[in-house]
C-alpha cells in the first residue's frame, strides 16, 4: 500500500518533563525538510512543547506514561499528533479558553491551547475521560518566492 | 542562570541562560525566588539575551515573579527578548504589566 504522505515519523517517550526539549527539537528537525523560516520553526517548537507539557502534567499528572508523537509531511504542510493515554479532558471547550487552568497552584498560565491555536493553522482536540487525549495540529509552510535575481543566481 | 546585584541601585540582574519550558521553569522559579528574598531588591531585571526558547511555562514564571516584586514594593523589567520570546510576551499580555527594554 502506498503511503499518501510524503514523509512520516513516530516518536514515543516516557512522560518525563526532561523529554519536553527532546520532543520539540526532534519534531523541529523533522519539519526542517520543508525549509521553514526561523519563525515558522519556532512556532512549531512552541506548539509541540505546549502539547507535550499538557500530556505530561494534565494527562498523566504524577504517574508515568508514554507520550506518542506522529508527524507527517504532505506537500508543504506538517501535521503533528501528540497523544497520551492519561486521564482525558473533561471539558474541551473550557480547556481551550485563554487563561483557563486547573493547575494555577503550579503557576500554569492557561495559555497552552491558545498558543497552539495561534502558532499553528489548525488544532483539533480529541479526548475521552479515562482513556486519553490526542491533539492534532497542522501548519502550512509558506514558500518564499525567489525574486528574479535570486533565481538567476540559483541556476 | 547568572546573578548580579547592584547594591546602590538595589537592582537585581538575572541573566537566564537556558530554554524556559515546564521542565526548567520549576527550577528557575525556585532559584530566582531565593535571590529575590535574599536581596529584597527595588528592581529585578531579567536578561533574556541567551534565552533561545520560551513557551507558556515562561509566562507563568514571569507573572509569578512580577507579583512577588509588587508584593515587596519593587518592579520587574525584561530585556533583550528575541523575536520568538517577544511573540509569547505579546500574546500573554505580559507587555502590558512588565516593562520591556532592548
Amino acid at each position: 500500500m502506498k503511503n499518501i504522505y510524503d514523509n512520516e515519523m513516530k516518536l514515543e517517550f516516557l512522560s518525563k518533563s526532561s523529554n519536553e526539549a527532546f520532543a520539540r527539537i526532534t519534531v523541529a528537525a523533522f519539519a526542517s525538510q520543508l525549509d521553514p523560516t526561523i519563525e515558522e520553526l519556532a512556532d512549531i517548537k512552541t506548539a509541540v512543547s505546549e502539547a507535550v507539557t499538557n500530556a505530561i502534567i494534565h494527562g498523566y499528572e504524577d504517574m508515568e506514561g508514554i507520550v506518542r508523537i506522529m508527524a507527517r509531511i504532505f506537500a508543504n504542510t506538517i501535521e503533528v499528533e501528540v497523544s497520551d493515554t492519561g486521564k482525558g479532558i473533561e471539558n474541551i471547550d473550557l480547556a481551550r479558553k485563554p487563561l483557563y487552568t486547573t493547575k494555577a497552584n503550579l503557576e500554569r498560565s492557561g495559555m497552552g491551547f491558545t498558543i497552539m491555536e495561534s502558532f499553528m493553522d489548525e488544532v483539533q482536540i480529541e479526548s475521552v475521560l479515562g482513556l486519553g487525549t490526542k491533539v492534532k495540529m497542522k501548519k502550512m509552510i509558506k514558500k518564499i518566492p525567489l525574486n528574479e535575481d535570486a533565481e538567476e543566481l540559483a541556476r | 542562570m547568572e546573578v548580579e546585584y547592584e547594591k546602590e541601585q538595589k537592582t537585581l540582574k538575572i541573566e537566564i541562560t537556558e530554554e524556559i519550558d515546564h521542565h526548567y521553569a520549576d527550577k528557575l522559579r525556585r532559584k530566582i525566588d531565593n535571590e529575590i528574598t535574599r536581596y529584597m531588591p527595588r528592581k529585578t531585571i531579567f536578561d533574556f539575551a541567551r534565552v533561545s526558547f520560551m513557551d507558556s511555562a515562561g509566562i507563568g514564571m514571569i507573572i509569578g515573579r512580577y507579583k512577588m516584586m509588587k508584593l515587596i514594593g519593587g518592579e520587574l523589567e525584561i530585556k533583550n527578548a528575541n523575536e520568538s520570546v517577544d511573540k509569547i510576551l505579546e500574546m500573554s499580555g505580559i507587555k502590558k504589566i512588565v516593562k520591556l527594554v532592548g
